[in-house]
């Protein structure tokens, strides 16, 4: 659908080099990467708002590298939502209509189905300055999406919303964009859009990309230790969550976790390295997961050891140098880990 | 406590010496209207030398607004918009025609637009005169005003987000469309306030408009004849006409901006 070839472009204090990939179509794309590490720049050079100094960008097999963002026929949708304040929700997401020169009962009928879609039906009289953020995000995606790009290019959609809502939009557009098999490149720097939304995720670092996988792979296979340290939560598992009692029981391949996040259904639990504790017996405690697991791997971090254990699922554990010592934690050695419910976190 | 009653006296001091600031401007303006009373402006409004020629200075100052603003508005969308080596020379030669004399200035563009200037003497074989003309006119009072013009407009463009413009190109329009539809709406009281300052700078003018164009007489300058030849009995009530006409369409300019809806404030 996209190709990325080669791409450099320094512009700014910020650098891009030797960018490749291509995004399939229908495909959700993410680049994850930390603040600075040149995203924007790359979106906004694949709109055409920017032209690179090296390398092409090819749309469906045909070269678009200096075409003007016109002609591109790619939608761009900012964090801060970017919407025109003169103008209100209803002439935000006619605006791209309006310059097609498409007659005004076509204009109003798409902007009625996008408002719809989006749940803003009742919003399409208000300025921007009156919209909540999740409003605006609604706005910003209508108008975006009104001119049915053949790829939508987001920058840290989620961003500026706060947590609560964030979870819910997130799943909401992901649904959206599925049904409408839309093409997506999407920037970000947040762990958790990355892995829910994504089919495949690329890793950048100052201004290169230095992994590219399936979602999936990135997070349990890291190839770099900077990727390794940015997807940072060492302890993902994919599976299914229920309620039985007061508790919430987390089954992925292998394990089951005890938590006390009420999500149900397909989730992901995350562990933090630092929150589990590693007997040599099997212990009585207020904990209520312990698991038995063989010793995987032991990475001296300098000062904390990271001992890899494999229970079914591999996970990471974060000790001291000296309990590792004394301890006499040693590869293929059986320990069990204990951690408490509430450090269990459920997220969808 | 203490600290709140120290803050408010800062307040209270301030307050007093700015009040002053505002009497001196204040007193000289009244009490020339004092001076003239109804009846001198009756007498200067009958005056038809003095009505001309303040129509003159407000017509032609119409003129310098509207060229200044014609390649003015460009120039400040540019500076506003790209970086590029010697933009700060550029902007400081902006800002030569506000910190000259304009007397100064007057004389420069006599050594252009006189008669036997550099585009003067040959558009004087054209038959088209620029000196002692309504262009002489005009060409002064855009030079010591434009600046004023292009300084608010830059000042509007910078205050709009660029990404606004890249959205609505995003969205198909060209570049063109995406300032007209977008950057200018957002910064209309920018663009109003400019020109209106623009205007009342023109109208202002003396200096490099008596210099360049002592005839057709714009008000300044047949204020200054008068007072010469005449002295103040017959030059302060047409003074005092003129200020009053600038003060009415000043009271009225920025009202009509001062409604001009902010939209970043909504």
């Amino acid at each position: 659908m996209i190709k990325i070839e080669s791409l450099s472009r320094s512009w700014d204090g910020f650098s891009l080099e030797d960018i490749s990939f291509e995004v399939n179509e229908g495909e959700h794309f993410v680049v994850l990467g930390p603040t600075g590490s040149g995203k924007t720049l790359l979106l906004e050079i694949i709109a055409g708002f920017h032209f690179p100094d090296k390398g092409r960008i090819l749309l469906r097999n045909s070269e678009i590298t200096l075409l003007p963002p016109k002609k591109r026929g790619i939608g761009f949708v900012y964090q801060d939502y970017m919407l025109f304040p003169n103008m209100t929700v209803r002439d935000n997401i006619a605006y791209g209509l309006r310059v097609m020169g498409l007659k005004s009962k076509m204009i109003e009928q798409k902007v009625g189905e996008l408002a719809g879609l989006l749940g803003i039906g009742g919003l399409l009289e208000r300025f921007p300055g009156k919209l909540s953020g999740g409003e605006a995000q609604r706005t910003s995606l209508a108008r975006a999406l009104s001119i049915d790009p053949d790829i939508l290019l987001l920058d840290e959609p989620m961003g500026a919303l706060d947590p609560n809502l964030r979870s819910e939009i997130r799943t909401e557009i992901s649904r959206l964009f599925k049904n409408r098999g839309t093409t997506i490149i999407h920037v970000t720097h947040s762990r958790e859009d990355a892995i829910i939304m994504g089919d495949r995720i690329a890793i950048m670092k100052n201004g290169r990309i230095v992994q590219i996988d399936d979602s999936d792979r990135v997070f349990r296979h890291p190839r770099t230790k900077f990727v390794a340290e940015f997807v940072g939560v060492k302890n993902i598992f994919k599976g299914n969550s229920k309620k039985v009692g007061d508790l919430v029981y987390f089954k992925s391949q292998g394990i089951t976790l005890v938590a006390t996040t009420h999500i149900f259904g397909e989730v992901y639990a995350s562990i933090r390295p630092e929150d589990i504790i590693i007997s040599l017996q099997r212990m009585e405690s207020s904990a209520r997961n312990c698991i038995k697991g063989k010793v995987n791997e032991l990475i001296d971090m300098g000062g904390i050891m990271r001992v890899m254990v494999d229970c079914g699922a591999l996970f990471a554990v974060n000790i001291t140098q000296a309990s590792c010592a004394e301890m006499e934690i040693s590869l293929g050695k059986e320990v069990y880990l204990i951690f408490k419910a509430q450090n269990v976190n459920l997220f969808s | 406590m203490n600290m709140r009653k120290k803050a408010e006296g800062t307040m209270i001091i301030a307050g007093i010496i700015g009040a002053i600031m505002v009497i001196f401007i204040i007193i000289p303006i009244i009490s020339m209207f004092i001076d003239v009373g109804i009846s001198g402006f009756i007498r200067a409004a009958g005056d038809r030398s003095a009505m001309k020629a303040i129509l003159l200075s407000m017509i032609a100052a119409v003129y310098a607004t509207a060229l200044s603003a014609l390649f003015g508005i460009p120039l400040a969308y540019f500076l506003a918009r790209k970086k590029f080596p010697g933009k700060k020379l550029i902007e400081s030669i902006i800002d030569i025609p506000i910190v000259v004399p304009h007397i100064i200035a007057g004389i420069a563009l006599l050594t252009v637009f006189g008669r036997h200037g550099v585009l003067g003497a040959p558009l004087d074989e054209l038959g088209i005169r620029i000196a002692d003309s309504m262009i002489g006119i005009v060409i002064a009072m855009m030079f010591v005003s434009a600046p004023f013009i292009i300084n608010s407009a830059k000042e509007g463009f910078e205050s709009v987000d660029p990404r606004l413009e890249n959205v609505a190109m995003g969205l198909g329009a060209s570049r063109t469309r995406a300032v007209i539809t977008i950057t200018v709406p957002l910064c209309m009281k920018n663009l109003l306030v400019g020109a209106i300052m623009t205007w009342a700078r023109a109208i202002s003018e003396f200096g490099a408009v008596m210099i360049i164009a002592y005839y057709p007489m714009v008000a300044t300058t047949h204020i200054y004849t008068e007072y010469l030849h005449s002295g103040l009995e017959t030059s302060v009530p047409i003074a005092a006409l003129l200020l009053l006409i600038c003060i009415i369409i000043f009271v009225i300019l920025r009202t009509i901006s001062a409604r001009w809806k902010r939209y970043d404030q909504d």
